[in-house]
């Protein structure tokens, strides 16, 4: 709509902005043509946004992962094949830093500095971005939709253009810790995490432990941990054989989709059955099953391993055909990305994207930098999301909460029970979440 | 460059060019440094960064060629070394986060000093494999060692670092990175100028005697012994001293950024750019920081399915260090050199101004 309206009048515009037409000629953007855009802040020019991110795109980590920015760049490739944002075509680089934190500052002053992009969008990791979160907001550059749950994120005033996306670890791990307690009273429950200083796992943990502790449980400790390196694996093997000799029945893990996959194929090797509890972004049933199956652990194992696996989610189920999401960036996802699988991590990229474009139609026809960072803080949009964003002037909060679910012998998922939210503090309550879910505009892109 | 070239060959050298080597060197590096500090301000803030992180490898570069190149011990843990020098850094400016850099600085160069003379003197009883077993193990197990006292090294996620800022007095545009380049680049350039005058002095004569026959530098009065651990120390610092930097490049310390990789990056850094020449290691540290640059573009170009092209540059830099080898087998130094040598035998054979100077022996 905004992009209808600046062009039905794009002579006053020219006549009337002077100033941002010569400014426009000097930045060299081509199509001068007065279309009401100006070159209003770095990255953008009058036909054009460009934004960056480093992913893992080898190492450990890509398993899964390295799938997320190729389904963002596909859904910003459907806007800008629909008439971009506001006039303008969103043009995503994203470079690889391989999970490793000393990577990522060099690749993030690459986009910052050379490619000069607008903002950074969905940059991956904890222990990697925790490397550059400094950096961006010295130089002030908007850092939106990390695609971490740390709740690092939300630090307003030493991080104020910092915002996270998904829930934090911290509210995953007491709606878990709520499910645990409610759902196995009186069991043995071991921790599994990626570890033993990394926030992923301590903040997860952290949220359990507001569940578990003093409930009916018997939470084993100490937790296990593994570092999400080459020397991960190992670790596994010997945390899960602990956890055995504890008597877990339960174990409840923070962990990367590989080191998942190593602890289900550890366990079922010993002979081990106990119940796996995994959180969001280390349970994504299609990413587990091409490791388990495609040889990536250097042995074929069967897809059934994960069979009865317990887990969360904040987005729609990605086997339910029947939303109107999943039918919507599925059907992106074969015209703009065939070559990408159907899963939970191509489902998450195309929501970052969409929530993006959202912002960035919000911070408006010319924004600067910190117009987007109040366009987000002003939010009240919604999308794929299950429950709202927590976003505000004083909490820079991605979703606030989950649903339970549970993988089923076919690899789909069942939900189970009510959404739930909640924040990360340990008083926090847990409530269930009422709303009505968003459905998608018709044409698929956001109209606010 | 000559004078780094130069630094193998000395001997040939009468006594009257020795006693002007301080001079010659110092002409050279203060040379160098102009035409340098002219080139950080020619360039983007984000080259001055990649400038920067040359600085920094050719100091560890030039470290360990006076060690594997000068002295023919290998080390295959550099990089735990360089951890050393980054962890004493973080941990020192976790304790005062205001403490000034050449503080820090002379706090990681003199722990990595003491860790350097305990594992030189461990060493100097090992020999060529072992001695390479010994310093690999070194890489592989320092690493842990912030993993269990997270309390200290803050785990697997680290210490963050606080990056240089520029002083007010050079404006307030002036880049960070600028900055940065500026700092790193001094650092390299001292010690690239007391290792070359280093190996030209009676120590650097001693190294590579030892390096060539230890029976014959033991008859020649010479402590094998003494001079292996002296070099392991001098090389260590060097490594202290470019992972200190390494702190502020990256503005985090975690064990991630020193893995086993990065000991055998350095390696190939000094075997690449021309094993025993300080020119060599400078060769080396450009090539680390811009063939992933170069390999990363070039992959980017082609339009390749997401799962074969993100590991194309891995691929490629693979094959280049490869195909260097086979074609430049003495580095690119040595070919650099031989190169001249060649242009100077072509020049002399069409009879031309150059008077009859015998070349340098071939090493």
């Amino acid at each position: 709509m905004a992009t209808r309206i600046s062009r039905s009048r794009p002579w006053a515009v020219a006549a009337l902005g002077g100033a941002a037409t010569l400014l426009a000629a000097a930045c060299g953007s081509g199509s001068g043509s007065g279309s009401g855009n100006s070159a209003s802040a770095p990255g953008i020019t009058a036909t054009t946004v460009t934004i960056g991110s480093t992913q893992p795109l080898t190492g450990p980590a890509a398993l899964g992962y390295s799938e997320i920015a190729p389904a963002s760049k596909a859904y910003f490739q459907y806007v800008n094949a629909h008439g971009g944002v506001n006039g303008r075509s969103i043009n995503y680089i994203y470079l690889d830093d391989g999970y490793v934190p000393s990577n990522t500052p060099t690749q993030t002053r690459k986009l910052v500095l050379q490619d000069n992009v607008y903002a950074i969008f969905s940059a991956l990791g904890t222990p990697t971005h925790l490397a550059v979160v400094n950096y961006l907001n010295s130089a002030k550059v908007p850092d939106v939709l990390v695609s971490s749950g740390c709740n690092c994120w939300n630090n307003v005033s030493q991080y104020p253009y910092t915002f996270g996306f998904q829930p934090d670890y911290t509210i995953e791990g007491k709606i878990l810790g709520q499910y645990i307690k409610q759902t196995y009273p009186g069991m043995k429950v071991g921790y599994f995490a990626q570890g033993p200083n990394d926030e992923f796992g301590t903040d997860g943990i952290a949220g359990l432990n507001d569940q578990l502790q003093g409930s009916g449980v018997t939470v084993l400790s100490p937790p296990q941990y593994y570092p999400p390196t080459a020397a991960g694996a190992a670790a596994v093997k010997s945390a899960i054989a602990t956890l055995q000799l504890q008597g877990a029945q339960v174990i409840a893990a923070f962990s990367v989709p590989l080191f998942t996959a190593i602890a289900e194929a550890t366990a079922a090797a010993l002979n081990y059955h106990p119940i796996f509890v995994v959180s969001n972004v280390g349970s994504d049933p299609p990413t587990l099953t091409k490791i388990l199956t495609g040889g990536a652990l250097g042995v074929t194992l069967p897809a059934a391993l994960i069979t009865g696996m317990v887990s969360d989610a904040y987005e729609p189920v990605v086997s339910d055909s029947s939303n109107p999401w999943v039918q919507l960036f599925k059907s992106i996802k074969n015209q703009y990305a065939p070559s990408l699988p159907w899963d939970g991590n191509v489902f998450y990229g195309m929501n970052q994207a969409y929530t993006f474009v959202q912002a960035l139609k919000a911070a408006g026809q010319n924004p600067s930098r910190d117009d987007l960072v109040h366009a987000i803080q002003n939010s009240h949009w919604r999308g794929p999301g299950l429950v709202p964003f927590g976003f505000s002037s004083s909490s820079h909060l991605g979703l606030l909460g989950v649903q339970i679910d549970k993988t089923n012998a076919d690899g789909s998922q069942t939900t189970m029970g009510p959404v739930y939210t909640t924040d990360d503090t340990s008083s926090g309550a847990i409530t269930q979440y009422t709303g009505t879910p968003a459905t998608p505009p018709s044409n698929g892109i956001p109209s606010d | 460059m000559s004078a780094l070239a130069d630094d193998t060959d000395d001997e040939s050298l009468g006594s009257a060019l020795r006693r002007s080597t301080l001079l010659r060197h110092g002409v050279f590096f203060v040379a160098l440094a102009a035409v340098l500090l002219v080139a950080t301000y020619l360039v983007s803030p984000f080259h001055d960064y990649e400038i920067a992180g040359v600085a920094i490898y050719t100091i560890a570069a030039a470290g360990l060629t006076v060690l594997t190149g000068a002295n023919g011990q290998i080390s295959l843990g550099h990089g735990a070394l360089m951890m050393i020098g980054a962890y004493t850094t973080s941990v020192l400016l976790q304790w005062r986060p205001g403490l000034p850099m050449i503080v820090t600085l002379l706090g990681a160069v003199v722990s990595t000093g003491l860790a350097g003379s305990i594992i030189g003197v461990a060493g100097a009883r090992l020999r060529g494999p072992y001695l390479a077993g010994a310093t690999l193990a070194l890489a592989v197990a320092l690493p842990q060692i912030p993993l269990h006292f997270a309390g200290v090294f803050g785990g697997n996620q680290g210490l963050n670092v606080a990056s240089p800022t520029a002083p007010a007095a050079l404006g307030a545009d002036f880049p960070n990175e600028r900055w940065l380049a500026w700092l790193c680049l001094a650092a390299a350039l001292v010690t690239l100028f007391l290792l070359a005058n280093l190996l030209s002095s009676s120590v650097g004569r001693r190294l590579r005697t030892v390096r060539d026959n230890e029976v014959a530098a033991r008859l020649a009065g010479v402590d094998v012994a003494r001079t292996q651990v002296l070099a392991f120390v001098i090389s260590a610092v060097c490594a202290g001293l470019a992972g200190a930097l390494f702190a502020y490049w990256v503005s985090i310390t975690s064990p991630t950024g020193f893995t086993l990789t990065l000991s055998l990056q350095l390696l190939t850094a000094v075997v690449i750019g021309g094993l025993g020449s300080l020119t060599g290691a400078v060769w080396g540290s450009i090539i680390l920081i811009y063939l992933p640059v170069l390999t990363g573009d070039l992959a980017s170009n082609l339009s390749l399915s997401s799962d074969v092209a993100n590991n194309v540059p891995l691929a490629i830099y693979g094959v280049v260090l490869v195909v260097a080898m086979l074609v430049f087998p003495r580095g690119l130094q040595g070919a650099l050199v031989s190169l001249a040598r060649q242009l100077a035998r072509v020049i002399r054979m069409r009879g031309t101004v150059l008077p009859a100077v015998p070349s340098a022996p071939e090493q």
